[in-house]
């Protein structure tokens, strides 16, 4: 589904990603862990495709499509989500307007009409229960004055509706209590499907004990040292990094 | 975004811009005593309207042109001017809309404007095509019944000068300042509203309704009374461009709220704002003060204001009544090489009065946008309060924002709070936005809409889409 080849990406003339291979097949779930400014946000950014990162080498692949030819939004009509770190407020727009305009932005891609608004509403009420979350949240400005935890269950609640085909979650994890930890990995868990793919960028092994990865890969210094299973998550929770990055030094 | 992107963001052309063929009658250009008689003779006004003006001409000649304002622009030259212009005759007006300009009626329909309104604005003659004069008709009846003068302020001076004379010029003085005191000289048309006690004005009244009767100038002079508990709501403006060939316009709009009476006083404003190198466009120099005479009365000016190459202009209210309440929400856009000063000034004279200034400010390309407001608390006002929260946002990173906000507080009761922000329309937002899968042009538009919701809640509904289409069609082709 996703294929990074040699990707190297450069922002204001530093190298962040050195040569960076990356395979998702459908229905997999990736988990991307490792010490600070290895580059894992970068990652997610570039796919997304964010300003101010420059693709010098590689490429990256989607459905066979070159990625780094779509603009922002084509990118997230095809099927590539992104999940905020840090979501953003914008004040006097209400979440539900973003929620429908962004859904009717992939129906149109698809060449289905706007959705009738009864129809959405009952969607987005089931999603929200799922969530936890109160029918209030649809007519609050999109994520001002949430908590931490409202942003993030906000973009899991996005997620829900949007249905990507890749959801790519930048530390969906960060300033999370466990109970906020809990529905967010229930939302995510919902997602997985055979033809679904998740990409997790995380610091801590604790999130992988909610939403349990198929492959787990260490990146270090802007490339992925190494992959493995669940049971990586362990060894590094245990052992840190520095083993691993010894490791592939030799 | 990159700012290649951002420059596009920015580009846009005045979808208004177009030229009419219509015939004018107008005088040469230069302003003398001659000038003013002609004026007042077309009009068919009596002597002392013309005393009147020529004693607000001797006056101006005694004024210099302000200086204090933050803007900059060429030297006007005011007798290169000509002040009087009208349409010839309604026989050279198009008769149909076969014959007015597609694009500008493709203009209308983009801001969601009514057919039969949007051959009003064109200039079409509406009784050859549509059935306007019983629909004019029957709308006088009806406020007819009710005891509500709406007409002209020409025809209130021939027919009701007891009311002009006895309002006219008592809340904008003639020698307020420069511009008001050469409107005071020369005004060529504007409406006049008298809603006597009592009386809830049946219908939103609208400059609309008499685009065709009469032709408003430049020199615009706009009179409205609330007696004893009246109310009424008044829309000026609408998304029409002007059909005046001069550069220069220089309003005066005086309201009068007596007690318990509510007057609501909506803009919205898109005239000709020069092009991408700021050539041409409307000097928009404009004097808005309304006074709260009644004890618990309320004044209200909402505007929405997209137009114009330079704007100085400040809707303000002195509240003399106990307990009144003066509001002023403001939505400015400016872009290209844009220039506004504008704000707005609360005078708290009575115990008890309130007021409320909600204003944010817009500014793209090259434009630069201040923010100017007055809140001045008398010794006798007792108990005042004001609230002000003024944002600045900011697309681009060529325009400017400032604020400059003067308090004058005499009495120790009085509450005061003001909040300001200027942000820079975030790149996070608009990428969030788009990561969802929503358009740039539509994530800008979502984006400052929001920004705007505050004042848009308060403008009449018909009016609200009307402005969120008309903000839309301003920062169109903004987006790459």
């Amino acid at each position: 589904m996703l294929e990074v080849k040699d990707l190297r990406v450069s922002v204001e003339d530093k190298e962040i990603l050195k040569g960076l291979n990356l395979t998702i097949n459908p229905g997999e779930v990736h988990a991307i862990m490792g010490p600070n400014g290895a580059g894992k946000s970068t990652l997610s950014a570039v796919i997304a495709g964010r300003d101010g990162y420059e693709v010098t080498a590689g490429s990256i692949t989607f459905e066979g499509e070159n990625v780094l030819e779509m603009e922002i939004e084509e990118r997230a009509r095809a099927g590539m989500l992104l999940g905020f770190q840090y979501p953003v407020e914008i004040p006097g727009v209400k979440n539900v307007y973003l929620l429908k305009a962004a859904l009717n932005a992939k129906r149109k891609h698809l060449g289905l009409p706007e959705i009738e608004a009864p129809e959405f509403m009952k969607l987005v009420r089931e999603k929200l229960q799922f969530m936890k979350m109160d029918n209030s949240f649809l007519h609050r400005s999109v994520n001002e004055g949430f908590s931490g935890g409202e942003k993030k269950r906000n973009e899991i609640l996005q997620m829900l509706t949007l249905e990507p085909k890749l959801a790519l979650l930048d530390e969906i994890d960060s300033g999370l209590d466990i109970d906020a930890l809990k529905v967010v990995s229930e939302g995510v868990n919902s997602l997985r499907d055979a033809g679904r793919s998740i990409v997790m960028v995380t610091h801590y092994q604790r999130l992988l004990d909610y939403i349990v990865p198929d492959h787990i890969h260490v990146l270090s210094d802007g490339k992925i040292i190494k992959s493995g299973d669940k049971s990586l998550a362990l060894e590094l929770e245990k052992r840190g990094y520095d083993w691993v990055i010894e490791e592939a030094a030799q | 975004m990159a700012s290649q992107e951002m420059e596009q963001l920015v580009r846009r052309e005045y979808k208004q811009g177009f030229v009419t063929d219509i015939e004018t009658e107008m005088v040469p250009p230069g302003l003398n005593e001659d000038v003013i008689r002609f004026i007042s003779a077309k009009k068919d006004e009596p002597q002392w309207m013309l005393d009147w003006r020529l004693a607000a001409f001797e006056q101006w000649k005694q004024m210099e042109h302000p200086e204090w304002a933050h803007v900059n622009f060429p030297e006007v030259d005011f007798q290169a001017i000509s002040y009087y212009a009208a349409p010839k005759s309604s026989e050279d007006k198009p008769k149909s809309l076969d014959e007015v300009d597609p694009k500008l009626l493709e203009t209308y329909e983009k801001l969601g404007i009514p057919l039969h309104e949007r051959a009003a604005l064109a200039g079409v003659a509406m009784d050859m095509v549509f059935d306007s004069v019983s629909v004019t008709t029957t709308f006088k009846e009806k406020l007819g019944e009710a005891g509500v003068i709406f007409c002209s302020i020409s025809e209130a001076i021939r027919e009701h000068p007891e009311l002009v004379k006895k309002y006219l010029g008592s809340v904008v003085p003639v020698t307020d300042n420069f511009y008001a005191a050469l409107n005071c000289a020369v005004f060529s048309d504007g409406s006049f509203v008298y809603v006597p006690k009592g009386v809830k004005c049946p219908m939103e009244l609208s400059t609309y309704f008499r685009i065709n009767a009469e032709n408003t100038g430049q020199f615009e002079r706009t009179l409205i009374v609330c007696e004893e508990g009246a109310q009424v709501s008044y829309l000026e403006g609408c998304t029409a461009p002007m059909r005046d060939e001069n550069q220069l316009h220089a309003a005066v709009v005086e309201l009068v709220a007596l007690e318990n009476a509510d007057i609501k006083y909506s803009t919205v404003q898109n005239w000709y704002p020069g092009d991408e190198e700021g050539k041409g466009g409307i000097y928009n120099f404009v004097t808005k003060r309304g006074e709260c005479r009644g004890d618990n009365s309320k004044i209200s000016w909402t505007q929405v204001e997209t137009g114009s190459a330079v704007t100085w202009k400040y809707p303000s209210c002195v509240l003399k009544g106990k307990n009144s309440v003066g509001e002023f929400y403001s939505v400015a856009v400016t872009n290209n090489m844009q220039q506004a000063d504008t704000g707005t000034k609360m005078i708290h004279v009575g115990e008890g009065t309130r007021s409320t200034i909600i204003s944010k400010g817009i500014s793209a390309g090259r434009s630069d946008q201040s923010y100017r407001g007055l809140v001045k608390v008398l010794p006798g006002a007792k108990g005042a309060r004001n609230f002000t929260q003024c944002d600045s946002l900011l697309i681009g990173d060529q325009c400017g924002a400032h604020t400059f906000p003067y308090q004058e507080i005499a009495n120790s009761t009085a509450q005061v709070e003001h909040e300001a922000t200027t942000s820079k329309i975030g790149e996070d937002q608009l990428f969030y936005c788009r990561q969802r899968g929503i358009s740039e042009e539509d994530a800008v538009n979502m984006i400052v809409n929001g920004f705007c919701k505050d004042v848009f809640k308060e403008l009449p509904m018909e009016f609200a889409v009307e402005a969120e289409a008309l903000l839309n069609v301003s920062l169109e082709g903004a987006v790459g």
